[in-house]
């Protein structure tokens, strides 16, 4: 069932485990702050996975330096770039996710999506 | 001629440009300025979608100084111009008849930053429809998500705020899976544009490597963006969503966005996938069942709600699975009844919430069928638009939802295993639709029973702007008798552009 | 039974909370200490009902959970396994692509940071884009904490942190500046060195924000009111929209465009991806000091 490369690709592995954990958080946990954390974490499983897809063994990174133009002297500077638009995005849907969650508290004084859900379909 | 050709980036970056200069602006100057990007975006893709239909081909167009592999590319065909022109009228005409209540359930201070998101749904739409890159896509995606989300909440009571929070954690469900399908599709190809991405996977299914990689990332892409349109069994978080925000809003979460999820979808299954990996995946079986039982779920569901938003709001969960019914089909004669019934559904569900707004609102802002009796007769045209709504959608003859399910029905026939099914979900859900719309149409119509300490409503809440109300009405009306009378134009645009479309 | 007596307490809050008076605005205190909780009533019929079915709902619920995250999981490593191998050179990734933004990025872009290159350069649109996903969080952000101040708040702006406190401002006083200096180095160097726009604005937008923690509204809003914080996105993501609108336009109809490269290496060269810099730089950090200050007080 398992191909060949399920070792040497360790750190995806990780990455895979990491969203995992992050995904069953945001599932499971009932108090919002925990589901953000939990949205987070699978975010950073995503930049991990990225990050390693563009490593290459003994290569710098993608800054010219020393005088070296050829492809061979760096790593994949794509994905990278990548990441970079990934954090933007996570950092903008945190904000406005924490932004939600105080606007409920002070609403209904509980972080408990259950509790607020109770108390939002006993308003008129 | 060819300066069309850049008509589709300048009304991406129109919207956006207004969108910010909007943020600034007092609340009258960022109505009008809203109106007129939006209106000349329509006038630009209505230019793009003639352009292409004379040449009868599709074009590519280069942002930036770098050719295709390298640099990101826009690409405009005869679909995503009409689908372009299409969802910009029908945001312009929500917009519009949603007016009066955005005065109404809006604070007064935050009017002109309800603009600055709808401009942002305009330029995101425009971008997820034309972009030609598959992260480009994941990125205006998400600032369609945090939009909608923006257009969801600014009305804000505590309904619309929890809504906010499980649509904007369904999305972004939706979004996690998707980014991680299209690292995965990137690790296999190398690339990150529709054409060269589909090049390599061609190349790889022919050699026979990574079937298994490449089957798993389309499957997790296709689950991201259908928790994102909530196709059935995602579609829970729909009537909260639809049923408390501002009309305008509604009308465009359902007739707008949840459309572009199903057309990035088909982008990514078309354009980068390939017809044959598709076929050859069964990805679009899985697709057929859940759209079948979307709609019955949907339906049900529908019929069981007391309370006239909420009902459209499910009613939208089974159109959606209407069009991944047509998608599911696998042949153009199913996917040309999609795209129809996509557009159908654009210019139908929008008169719904809208009307149905106008209904409430001389029924003391109730939304239960109880209070709604007679409404119809107290406010006329928001009668009359339900009714052509509900039409329209249960199917009768004259209205658009007749030839999409006449669409449907003659596809499935061109495919002998899933013709049967079809035919009956057809029918039996043409029934169920039939008693929940007819069933509120009567309910409006009917005369209010006077009971002991129930107040019969007269008094109108003060909304402004019924003449805009009015005509958006009306114009959505039409649109949808055009759409029922005249359908073969349209068909024809259909298929044209789905030729040029893969 | 942990999870019923969980459940009751819920019930009880949320009787507490149906009863209280809806048009009062609360402080933040926890429900349990409200004295609202200690009138009792006759029980709602339906309640014990209602929490069985919550209860059921929530079990299936979370097994259900349990079962589809696993699965993803071993989905993903069953992927995994056949996805090319970690950190070599012959993978798909590492194609055309990659090299010519490798090899030709410095003479095309001018830039000797080939990521900056990339990201403003050859998928500028991407960047645009990305800016824009700021420009609507903040946006967003605004539509639900802005408020007016209450007269308490007005009075004193430090209600639940630690005023005036000497160590908090000593530090303060002695990392904001260096931290201010060197975030603009950040971002005046993107196009040189690792870093950049967003790096950089971050950098900037948190030294402001300790600023405020260690001295207080009273002295940031002599320099950063909402005025400000309009004028500096809305300028910069005009100026962006229309640099980049510029570029794409004359790049696709392979018209000349005026703008110089400079020499490799220096300040002052690689055309737009400078000045682009330094406008993500403001935005990011204006977003960011803007976010603190909406989550704190819901104004400047």
């Amino acid at each position: 069932m398992f191909g060949t490369n399920l070792l040497a690709n360790f750190e995806e592995v990780v990455a895979v485990i990491l969203f995992g954990i992050g995904f069953s958080t945001l599932l499971l946990h009932r108090n919002l702050i925990k589901k953000i954390i939990g949205l987070n974490i699978m975010d950073t499983a995503v930049y991990l996975f990225l990050a390693s897809m563009g490593y290459i063994e003994g290569r710098l990174s993608p800054i010219l330096q020393n005088g070296a133009t050829g492809q061979e002297a760096y790593i994949n500077p794509i994905p990278s770039g990548l990441v970079l638009t990934g954090i933007v995005v996570s950092v903008s849907v945190t904000a406005m996710m924490l932004a939600l969650t105080i606007r409920l508290y002070q609403r209904y004084h509980t972080l408990n999506l259950d509790e607020i859900y109770m108390f939002a379909q006993r308003e008129k | 001629m060819d300066f069309i050709r850049n008509f589709p980036f300048f009304s991406i970056m129109l919207a956006m440009l207004s969108a910010i200069i909007t943020s600034v602006l007092p609340k009258k100057a960022a109505r009008i300025l809203n109106g007129c990007a939006i209106s000349v975006c329509i006038l630009l893709n209505a230019a793009v979608l003639w352009l292409t239909l004379v040449t009868g081909e599709s074009f590519t167009y280069t942002m930036g100084h770098f050719p295709a592999p390298w640099g990101n590319e826009l690409r405009a065909g005869a679909l995503e111009a009409l689908m372009a022109t299409v969802f910009s009228g029908v945001l312009l005409l929500s917009v519009a008849g949603g007016a009066g209540h955005i005065d109404l359930d809006i604070e007064e201070s935050r009017v002109n930053l309800y603009y600055v998101m709808i401009d942002l749904i305009e330029g995101a739409m425009l971008a997820m429809l034309y972009t030609n890159d598959i992260f480009t896509g994941y990125v205006f995606i998400e600032i369609m998500t945090i939009a909608s989300c923006g257009i969801l909440m600014i009305r804000q009571i505590g309904r619309t705020t929890l809504a906010a929070v499980r649509y904007m954690i369904m999305s972004l469900l939706g979004s996690g899976l998707f980014l991680i399908g299209v690292v995965l599709l990137y690790d296999m190809t190398g690339h990150l544009l529709m054409e060269y991405m589909h090049e390599s996977i061609a190349a790889l299914a022919r050699s026979g490597q990574y079937t298994l990689p490449l089957t798993i990332a389309v499957g997790l892409i296709t689950m991201g963006l259908c928790i994102k349109c909530g196709l059935f069994p995602f579609h829970f978080w729909m009537p909260d969503t639809y049923g408390y925000s501002t009309p305008a809003s509604s009308a465009i979460l359902s007739g707008l966005v949840s459309k572009l999820y199903i057309l990035m979808l088909i982008k990514v299954y078309y354009r980068v996938v390939g017809a044959e990996f598709i076929a050859a995946s069964k990805i679009l079986n899985v697709l057929f069942v859940f759209g079948l039982c979307a709609i019955i779920v949907g339906s049900v569901s529908a019929i069981r709600e007391n309370d006239i938003r909420r009902m459209t709001a499910f009613s939208s969960a089974a159109q959606i699975g209407y069009i991944f019914v047509g998608i599911g089909l696998g042949t153009t004669a199913g996917m040309a009844a999609s795209m129809f019934h996509i557009i159908t559904h654009a210019v139908t569900k929008p008169l719904l919430f809208i009307s149905a707004s106008g209904l409430s609102d001389v029924s003391g802002g109730s939304k239960k069928f109880r209070d709604l009796q007679e409404s119809g007769l107290r406010n006329r045209a928001a009668g009359l638009g339900f009714s052509v709504g509900s039409l329209s959608m249960v199917g009768l003859p004259v209205f658009a939802g007749f030839v999409s399910k006449i669409l449907f029905a003659s596809a499935s026939v061109l495919n002998p295993h899933k013709m049967l099914p079809t035919l009956i979900v057809l029918a039996v859900s043409t029934v169920l639709n039939a008693v929940y719309f007819l069933r509120t149409v009567i309910r409006i119509y009917r005369p209010a029973e006077k009971r002991d300490g129930e107040p019969v409503y007269t008094e109108r809440l003060a909304v402004r702007d019924q003449r805009a109300f009015v005509l958006c009405l009306t114009v959505f009306a039409a649109m949808n008798l055009l759409l029922g009378l005249w359908s073969t134009p349209v068909t024809a645009i259909l298929t044209a552009g789905l030729n040029m479309f893969s | 039974m942990k999870a019923g007596k969980k459940m009751k307490i819920s019930i009880d809050r949320l009787r507490a909370w149906s009863e209280r008076d809806t048009d009062r605005d609360y402080p933040f205190i926890p429900a349990e200490k409200s004295p609202e909780k200690e009138k009792r009533e006759a029980p709602d019929p339906n309640r014990y009902k209602n929490a069985f079915e919550i209860r059921a709902f929530q079990k299936v619920y979370n097994v259900f959970s349990v079962v589809f995250c696993l699965t993803l999981i071993a989905v993903l490593l069953i992927t995994i396994s056949y996805l090319p191998r970690f950190g070599e050179a012959g993978n798909p990734a590492n194609n055309e692509v990659e090299q010519r933004y490798i090899e030709a990025g410095l003479e095309e872009t001018g830039a000797v940071n080939i990521v900056a290159g990339m990201i403003l350069d050859y998928r500028a649109f991407d960047t645009f884009g990305e800016s824009c996903v700021l420009f609507t969080a903040v946006t967003c952000v605004f539509i639900l904490l802005k408020k007016k101040p209450t007269d308490a708040e007005r009075e004193n702006d430090r209600l639940y942190e630690p005023k005036n406190d000497a160590i908090l401002q000593t530090a303060a006083a002695v990392v904001v500046p260096f931290g201010i200096l060197f975030g603009i180095y950040v971002i005046l160097n993107g196009h040189l060195s690792a870093g950049g726009g967003f790096s950089g604005g971050a950098v900037l937008g948190a030294c402001l924000v300790l600023y405020l923690l260690a001295f207080g509204f009273e002295k940031t809003e002599r320099f950063f009111t909402e005025r400000t914080f309009r004028f500096i996105t809305v300028i910069p993501l005009t100026f962006y929209c229309l640099a980049k609108s510029y570029s794409f336009f004359t790049g696709a109809n392979h018209l000349e465009s005026h703008i110089p490269l400079g020499t490799p290496g220096a300040i002052l060269s690689s055309g737009l991806i400078l000045p682009l810099n330094i406008c993500v730089g403001m935005v990011v950090a204006c977003t960011m000091y803007a976010f603190y200050c909406m989550f704190r007080k819901g104004s400047f």
